[in-house]
């Protein structure tokens, strides 16, 4: 049983974030934040643990499902929602400094935060669809006020975008939840066992198949808002840019993984679903072609960012598309791929968006040609912004590297067309991106100093494990995310 | 139980309708009080549904949308507009004609993508998936449509309604967990709005969305 471990991973976020309401705006409240990210951190260890020895497993009355795939997102959002908050102290004190956040600001802040990260813990572990969806919108729900949280006129509209969009998005999806319903309901009968994950994977050969069909179409589409695919993508850099950059990190590091996560439990029902049909790869098709789209979107428009936070929200996005495209491929390896994907995606890109938060708090702007020379200035944030690139552009010996090798060479194999226009695209972000970061890390500075010292252990915490995953990938870690694989049809 | 299906399929025409009513109407006042309507209609339809089908977790849904979408949100709706003094505004609608048509498009469109789920449900209250992806499409071109902060609420309200007609009537009601989840969920983001409502027009001077134009990538 892991009803403990599971009452712990999410009483901790909860806790915090009624603690935090209560008194986010005492001096201590960014310890305290800290603290309640750190509680979570441990129970998603145990938890993790527990799962890894015990295999999958159902908690209170089967509301909770844990397999070897989600536990990877719960150590994952754990972990990163630690560091940034870890990150997050100094970085609002400084933002509050230079008077751009007020305390009742932060005190908003801190108890969101918790809650955020409450929401996407429970839409990682439910194995309800209907709950997994509540907390989706949950999610959208916590974070819309903080990209709005300086209130200044282009940022209340990004989180108006924010909110319609993913409104719109979600409930889409939500659509495709009740069509899911419906055709498990003349299976499974009616009442809570239809939307239960695990009673669905067992009779999903006989779920209908165009229903299914139907329903995955609103449900990628639904979900692929959040996670940001092209042409649904148009809130994520409005609000990754202007939103605080804590924010930025987990929505970028985080969020976009547990809409993809959801994604992929829908993807499992469908393949089943249309196993014996000659459609069977419909599901992996739609999401090859949405990545691929989404893939060679980004990469063009990386090239024209002038805001630095805005060129990374980019940047996610063609993650995120070559994730999509990974598990759109399917197979053991392609699985692998895209699970070491998400992973080193989520560590570096929230690194990046660490270092550029120092960087843009010492040039005060976020328009790159005003950002030069951080190197002199401050070479941690320097190093830090140069390695994180290097990182995300896929440069060996990082994980990135060994996660997109992985990818090609798997679509080299299956859909050799493919491989081009990849190939193409990750160069033309490549281009994009060294040639803006690196006049801003090598250039002649202008920056000022800033009061207090910038948290930069977090930025070489999560560079230094992606550059284990790349040189070396422990045994067991190798073959946690083979079981996972081979959980979702791989 | 012939005349069940036909009250539902009543009801069902009139929630549709009353979308295609919203779609052209330019008072903000009307409009929520449209949205009102709609969610009586709704709650009327769950109430039958329950009635039909023997499902006791249905009549605590219909007396949750009851409460919720017809006294709650338009009673909170209201006292925003109050509190903004925008009682009486009017939106300026380009060309109601053709947003029409693509609304009868859409409707098209989407009894089409529901035919081949409905010759499969057996349930008194088959061919409804159709109307209620309609009048969730006709919410959504709703939104698009407009320009003003209040009327996009109100699109995404009656989006919520349609999902919610989906739920009770075509299929006989989500579990009752996700049920009070999403009316939750509703619930605070209308809270939310409304807290948006003050913000935009604190930087803005007013609801119009269209001031907001300056994230763009050129």
């Amino acid at each position: 049983m892991i009803d403990l471990e599971l009452m712990a991973l999410l009483l901790a976020p909860l806790t915090g974030g009624l603690l935090l309401a209560a008194f986010g705006s005492r001096s201590w409240a960014a310890e305290l934040n800290s603290a309640m990210s750190f509680c979570t951190l441990i129970a998603a260890v145990v938890l993790t643990i527990r799962v890894i020895d015990a295999g999958p497993q159902v908690a209170f009355s089967e509301e909770f499902f844990i397999d070897q795939f989600n536990v990877f997102l719960v150590a994952l959002t754990a972990f990163v929602a630690f560091t940034t908050s870890l990150f997050s102290r100094p970085y609002m004190r400084i933002e509050q400094h230079h008077g751009k956040l007020t305390t009742p600001m932060l005190h908003l802040y801190y108890s969101m935060y918790q809650l955020f990260t409450l929401a996407m813990l429970v839409a990682l572990t439910s194995n309800n669809m209907g709950i997994i969806w509540v907390a989706m919108e949950a999610a959208t729900l916590t974070t819309v006020l903080l990209v709005s949280l300086y209130r200044t006129p282009s940022s209340i509209e990004a989180a108006w975008k924010y909110f319609i969009l993913c409104g719109v998005g979600i409930a889409l999806a939500l659509f495709g939840t009740i069509l899911l319903y419906f055709a498990a309901e003349r299976v499974l009968g009616e009442g809570g066992t239809a939307l239960l994950w695990t009673h669905l994977n067992q009779v999903k050969a006989g779920l209908e198949p165009t229903v299914l069909k139907l329903a995955f179409v609103f449900l990628l589409v639904g979900y692929g808002t959040k996670i940001g695919l092209v042409p649904l993508h148009s809130w994520l850099p409005d609000a990754h840019a202007e939103g605080p950059t804590p924010v930025s990190a987990v929505l970028s590091g985080l969020l976009l993984n547990v809409a993809l996560c959801a994604v992929m439990r829908s993807k499992v029902l469908v393949d089943g679903a249309l196993g014996s049909t000659a459609s069977r790869h419909f599901a992996g098709n739609l999401m090859m072609g949405f990545g691929l789209l989404s893939v060679v979107v980004a990469a063009l428009f990386l090239s024209r960012q002038k805001d630095i936070k805005r060129m990374f929200a980019y940047s996610s996005i063609e993650h995120m598309g070559l994730v999509t495209f990974a598990f759109g491929m399917g197979g053991p390896v392609a699985t692998f791929a895209a699970m070491l994907h998400m992973t080193v995606h989520s560590l570096t890109k929230s690194a990046i968006f660490f270092a550029v938060g120092h960087a843009v708090q010492k040039a005060g702007t976020q328009q790159m040609e005003n950002i030069r020379g951080m190197m002199q200035i401050s070479p941690t944030v320097g190093w830090g912004l140069m390695l994180g690139t290097l990182a995300i552009l896929g440069m060996p010996p990082f994980g990135v590297f060994a996660s997109e090798f992985l990818i090609i060479t798997t679509a080299m194999h299956d859909y050799p067309w493919a491989t081009p226009i990849l190939l193409i695209a990750l160069g033309i972000a490549f281009a994009a991106i060294f040639g803006k970061i690196q006049p801003i890390v090598f250039g002649e500075t202008t920056a000022r100093r800033l009061p207090l010292q910038p948290a930069l252990i977090p930025v070489f915490a999560h560079l230094l494990l992606v550059l284990i995953l790349g040189l070396y990938m422990p045994r067991y870690l190798a073959d946690w995310y083979r079981q996972a694989a081979a959980l979702l049809g791989g | 139980m012939p005349y069940n299906i036909q009250i539902i399929n009543l009801l069902a025409s009139l929630l549709l309708l009353i979308a295609f009513a919203m779609l052209s109407q330019r008072r903000i006042l009307s409009l929520i009080n449209l949205f009102a309507w709609q969610g009586l209609v709704l709650s009327l339809s769950t109430f039958v549904v329950a009635y039909s089908t023997g499902q006791h977790h249905l009549y605590y849904s219909a007396g949750l949308t009851l409460l919720l979408k017809v006294l709650l949100l338009p009673w909170l709706l209201h006292r925003l507009m109050r509190k903004l003094n925008v009682r009486w505004d009017v939106e300026t609608l380009i060309n109601i004609p053709a947003t029409m048509l693509v609304g009868i498009g859409l409707v098209i469109f989407s009894f089409n993508l529901a035919a081949p789920i409905s010759q499969l449900s057996e349930s008194i209250t088959r061919g409804l998936i159709g109307i209620a992806l309609a009048s969730v499409l006709l919410s959504m071109l709703m939104m698009l449509t407009r320009r003003k902060a209040i009327p996009q609420v109100v699109g995404f309200l009656a989006m919520e309604n349609g999902l919610f007609f989906a739920a009770t009537s075509a299929t006989h009601g989500m579990p009752m967990v996700v049920e009070l989840g999403i009316a939750l969920d509703v619930l605070v983001a209308t809270f939310i709005f409304g807290i948006f409502f003050f913000q935009i027009r604190e930087t803005f001077d007013s609801l119009d969305i269209s001031n907001m134009e300056k994230l763009k990538d050129d």
